[in-house]
């Protein structure tokens, strides 16, 4: 009794990280199974199938390069264009400055299936051949409100003296963004970029209404949700799981040594 | 850039009709002073008095309203703030926080395209005593390393004049008292010119060798500390500069070179030369430390020609050095006395009649149209800011 009273934090700690992981355990062990039927939802039998033959599968693979392009492409335009406003809103005071504060969080508000499909209504409307082009321009939209947000924050968050400092010390307007605003600014943006490609490349339902023909990872899934997903589409899930959790383990190691270096040094 | 005049020949800053507005709020009002070339000048005000505003302006932060700044012969008043030969210690420091403590010190100069800044920057490192933290980041540092390291950044440029917006303030006391040596020891190392914003009467007088003592966007009086201290000219310098006891008063009559005044029945003498006073209304003005406590009965003790003012201790405090009466006189008035711990045991005890008194050298007069409590608020608060950091 006592026992459980000390460790009753830990113990619902880790009920919560299980609950959490369970789902993606359960993808990842299916990705290792030999379906017996169309669909792979009991285990059978153990297989390496889906890791040898990733693009086994026709349809996986390219959706899966779609999205990972429109995601890109998405990500690099609304950053630039989301920074630009983001500064633009801290830094000048102009007419319909608190209007764009406002509309510019609107996407972020609005229910995706709303925006879907008035998007497609106007694709249509203005005869706009659906395909990559009305995808990409659709997640650049939303994307844009997540970039100023957390740029905006970050900016906010600067001390105006740094860059009184800098102009203290002969630094010109240009080198006073280039040495001291941007680099401290960087992280939002990077941090912004990341958030962005992930609301790209798992974007649906925005995705679906006006994808035309096109067929992104998500929208693939979703059509073969129907006939059965093969084993493939797990063995890819998990492969872009473990690049994450790659990425988020290195950027901690890296960290975890500076610091030990700061420390020692 | 305004690089080419770099020389290490210091020039007067001067100051001429600076005015700043906010609005309708004269935050600086006509403003002409000169500071001498490699002085350590110090701004003493209250908070919202102008101070840091004039010394933005002089960096080059603040646009003035009127009037222009000077360097020598050179006016900057349309440089802007990265074309100045002028750099600021900021309150706080703002250190770059990405960038290790060499590149915080190697700024200005690459940013000046100098190409090889080891050697300087390693030097100048030296001289704030951080040759051996160069690669840390500023968070890593202490209070008073991140203040060195703010000042070598700023000094590494060779600056006409270096600036320093309340450079101690965030320190606490024992650093502070460490670092104004500091300071005024780099001072006297590279002669550059100082000017030292402060709301901390003492720290401006420990350090500086003028002293310009503003209020409401003007300068009360300027001169060495010592002149100002015993010697104020305004009810607001004699109270936020130390302290004073004031007493309203009226002129009498006059002899040679002492002016007589009656205040409240009570005859007090004021040399002529020690008097700012124009009307018959005068204000006699003492500190606390230039007067003698002794119990009423020994009256006849008093010194001939003394000012002399009896009354009844209402206070008394210790502090070690000196003990400090509140002394009530007559007509209500406190009077704060500090008297030096000469004898052991031979202190008065509230309740006591006494007599205070004191030389009329001692003594100084004030125009009678001033308050009496000018200042006083503002001391107070300049006191609290202090502790409060």
């Amino acid at each position: 009794m006592r026992w459980l009273r000390r460790n009753a934090v830990s113990i619902v700690g880790i009920l919560v990280l299980v609950y959490l992981f369970i789902p993606i355990s359960v993808v990842t062990a299916l990705s290792f199974n030999k379906p017996a039927g169309k669909f792979n939802i009991s285990w059978n039998s153990f297989s390496l199938d889906a890791w040898t033959n990733l693009c086994g599968v026709p349809g996986v693979c390219s959706s899966f390069v779609t999205s990972l392009e429109i995601g890109l492409v998405s990500t690099l335009i609304a950053t630039l264009l989301g920074t630009m406003i983001a500064f633009a809103l801290v830094r000048y005071r102009f007419r319909g400055r608190s209007t764009t504060n406002l509309l510019i969080f609107l996407p972020m508000a609005t229910p995706e299936v709303v925006m879907g499909s008035s998007l497609l209504a106007l694709f249509l409307n203005m005869r706009f051949p659906l395909g990559p082009l009305t995808v990409a321009i659709a997640h650049i939209m939303f994307i844009i409100s997540f970039v100023v947000v957390t740029v905006k924050a970050r900016l906010q968050g600067l001390d105006p003296r740094l860059e009184e400092a800098a102009r203290d010390l002969y630094a010109s307007p240009r080198a006073t963004f280039r040495y001291v605003t941007f680099p401290l600014v960087l992280p939002g943006i990077i941090g912004a970029a990341l958030l962005g490609f992930s609301l790209s490349f798992d974007d649906f339902i925005i995705s679906y209404f006006n994808a035309g023909t096109l067929v992104t990872f998500p929208i693939y899934i979703w059509g073969a949700a129907q006939r059965g997903i093969p084993p493939q589409v797990n063995a890819l899930a998990t492969l872009v799981f473990v690049t994450a959790l790659v990425i988020v383990l290195a950027s901690q190691i890296v960290q975890y040594r500076k610091r030990k270096a700061m420390e020692s040094s | 850039m305004a690089e080419q005049s770099r020389t290490n020949q210091v020039e007067d800053l001067h100051l001429v009709n600076l005015t700043k507005r906010f609005g309708d709020m004269a935050a600086v009002d006509d403003l002409t002073i000169t500071i001498p070339a490699g002085s350590f000048f110090a701004l003493l005000g209250a908070s919202g008095c102008g101070k840091t505003t004039t010394l933005r302006m002089v960096a080059g932060l603040e646009d003035p309203t009127s009037g222009s700044i000077r360097i020598g012969d050179k006016d900057v008043t349309r440089l802007r703030a990265f074309q100045r030969p002028v750099n600021t210690v900021f309150q706080s420091y703002a250190l770059f926080p990405h960038l290790d403590i060499f590149e915080n010190v190697a700024f200005g100069l690459r940013r000046r395209g100098v190409k090889d800044v080891k050697a300087t920057v390693e030097q100048m490192l030296d001289l704030v005593e951080l040759g051996s933290l160069a690669r840390r980041k500023p968070t890593q540092l202490s209070g008073g390393q991140q203040q060195r390291v703010a000042v070598a950044r700023a000094l590494i440029n060779k600056p006409d004049v270096l600036l320093l917006d309340e450079p101690l303030g965030a320190l606490d006391l024992k650093l502070r008292r460490q670092m104004q040596i500091e300071l005024k020891r780099i001072q006297t190392e590279v002669g550059t010119t100082f000017v030292h914003v402060t709301h901390d009467q003492e720290e401006a007088m420990t350090m500086a060798d003028t002293i310009a003592v503003m209020n409401a966007g003007r300068i009360e009086q300027m001169g060495h500390p010592a002149e100002i201290y015993e010697l104020p000219k305004t009810a607001f310098v004699a109270n936020f500069l130390g302290q004073s006891n004031l007493i309203e008063g009226r002129v009498a009559g006059a002899s040679d070179d002492l002016i007589d005044v009656t205040a409240y029945g009570v005859a007090f003498r004021v040399p002529k030369s020690r008097s700012s006073a124009t009307g018959t209304a005068i204000i006699v003005g003492v500190r606390p430390e230039k007067m003698t406590v002794l119990d009423a009965l020994d009256a006849t003790k008093v010194p001939d020609g003394h000012n002399a003012i009896f009354g009844r201790v209402t206070d008394v405090s210790y502090t070690g050095v000196s003990t400090q009466y509140l002394v009530r006189a007559a007509w209500g008035q406190e009077l704060i006395v500090f008297e030096q711990n000469m004898i052991v045991g031979d202190r008065c005890e509230v309740g006591d009649d006494v007599i205070v008194h004191w030389a009329p050298s001692h003594t100084f007069g004030l125009d009678g149209d001033e308050n009496i409590n000018a200042g006083v608020d503002a001391a107070v608060l300049a006191l609290d800011a202090t502790a409060g950091q």
